[in-house]
């Protein structure tokens, strides 16, 4: 079966979780660096990033993180995830883990009243998806191999490049599994 | 595209799960709670202990302070508002506040109705000590509770009491068969569509934080094991010796709450946490907890 791992630091941990066993995958929330050695795929869920980070860096994460990725294993960002996962964020001299060819700007939709649902079309996904943005980020740049997935009012809010995959909304708020299902798709390319 | 969804609300809320939201009541103690790792910002005039000391009419914090703060970070601030203040609620609102917390910190404006939670784009939070307050507060359209405590005490026992009743009357809920569902909504003075809700969810709709005395790294730890989603800190941050250290800690004893060795290690030598309050001293007046209804 194939395992998929939710980095469990903070956030919606639990939702990504039900999302991933709702495809028939196993899930297994990630809080120790070893544990990664157990998985084929993993999450990067929404939350806050800022506090994500330190975690990461206080728990050595780092390194290994960026090691998943070398190796060709699959990583999924949504919202603060996204963050994660970008090589540039506007405003900031660094990346977080940087394995992303895009750059994203943080709560680019506003603050959380300005927070929204709207109907997406994302490429060889759903037509239909109902996406969940919270104070939301969004891609500014994506570099040329970047395979852009959707946009909302002409902003890039889901994209993938390689086997890293990123959003800007929570897939995980809603009962639609169809994202998280895509994914697991690439880990079980990836995994061939 | 839609704004204030009830979905939108409560998904805020999600993302807090697992972190810390400190009390500040300046930019700079906002900024040492995000450096620590907070996940949120309560913005207010007052923590609650010095609330408790100044004594008289608390209200909501001088806009000023708020714009200081979210000026300041990145990460969400929260602000309060008095239970039941219309205008109060409506300024945060335009102001951006993420999040209002309807709070009996502060002196209540109206002893018999809460706020319309539903009316608002912002979200709301809101304390409760029984599954019945909590669910007429969800009711009313709260999207995240925090048990109440007793805020300003530094004294972890009625956070204790307040989070095992809420999660001992849901899982009684849960276990019930649904015919027995609208007496116990009756007796709890609960609305019946939502224990209906919880029982086939099997836990809360929203997210529910531990909030009035959390004092330590490991009180933290203990509401978190208690099956709190994350922790509210009020004055047990910066009413202790050494803020920055206390906040970090609190921190990670919040993420990893069964690390035992781990809380062990940074709760040594944090200095002296802040001196905390026994409970029976308090008159019955003085317990902020007894506001709201």
């Amino acid at each position: 079966m194939i395992k998929i791992g939710v980095l469990g630091l903070q956030g919606a941990v639990r939702e990504h979780v039900i999302s991933i066993e709702a495809c028939g995958a196993e899930a297994i929330v990630i809080k120790r660096k070893e544990q990664l050695d157990e998985i084929d795929g993993l999450i990067l869920p929404g939350g806050e990033s800022t506090t994500m980070r330190k975690l990461i860096d206080k728990y050595d994460f780092m390194r290994s993180l960026k090691e998943f990725a070398e190796l060709g294993k699959p990583m999924f960002g949504t919202c603060a995830g996204l963050i994660l996962l970008a090589k540039n964020i506007v405003g900031y001299d660094e990346p977080h883990i940087g394995v992303m060819d895009v750059k994203v700007e943080r709560n680019s939709f506003g603050r959380q009243k300005e927070s929204f649902e709207a109907d997406l079309d994302i490429a060889g996904v759903a037509e239909d998806f109902q996406a969940v943005f919270i104070r939301a980020p969004h891609i500014v740049q994506a570099g040329g191999n970047v395979e852009i997935l959707a946009k909302h009012k002409e902003r890039i809010v889901a994209a993938r490049e390689g086997n890293i995959l990123g959003c800007s909304f929570h897939p995980e708020l809603t009962d639609d599994h169809r994202l998280t299902g895509y994914f697991i798709n690439m880990v079980k390319e990836a995994k061939k | 595209m839609k704004t204030g969804t009830d979905r939108v609300k409560r998904g805020m809320a999600e993302m807090q799960k697992g972190g810390v939201i400190m009390d500040v009541v300046n930019a700079e103690q906002a900024k040492i709670a995000e450096e620590a790792g907070a996940v949120a910002v309560m913005a207010l005039e007052r923590v609650p202990s010095d609330i408790r000391a100044a004594g008289g009419v608390a209200r909501m914090a001088d806009p000023r302070i708020v714009e200081e703060v979210m000026n300041a970070v990145t990460i969400p601030v929260m602000a309060k508002a008095r239970i039941g203040h219309i205008v109060e609620a409506r300024v945060l609102e335009a102001m951006g506040v993420d999040y209002i917390d309807e709070s009996e910190v502060l002196t209540p404006a109206d002893e018999e109705y809460h706020l319309n939670k539903r009316e608002y784009t912002v979200p709301f939070v809101c304390g409760c000590r029984d599954l019945g307050e909590a669910a007429r507060r969800i009711g009313e359209g709260a999207t995240m509770l925090r048990t109440k405590g007793e805020p300003g005490t530094g004294n972890i026992v009625e956070a204790v009491r307040h989070i095992r009743k809420v999660n001992a009357q849901v899982r009684k809920v849960v276990g019930m068969n649904e015919d027995e569902l609208m007496t116990e909504a009756k007796l709890l003075g609960a609305p019946y569509e939502l224990l209906l809700e919880i029982k086939n969810l099997g836990r809360l709709p929203v997210v529910n934080f531990a909030a009035g005395g959390v004092a330590t790294p490991a009180d933290a730890a203990l509401m978190m094991q208690l099956g709190a989603d994350g922790v509210f800190v009020g004055s047990g941050i910066f009413k202790s010796e050494n803020p920055a250290k206390f906040a970090r800690a609190i921190v990670e004893a919040t993420t990893h709450y069964q690390d035992y060795k781990l809380i062990a290690e940074l709760s040594k030598e944090l200095g002296a946490p802040m001196k905390g309050i026994e409970i029976s001293s308090l008159a019955p007046e003085a317990r902020m907890q007894e506001r709201g209804w």
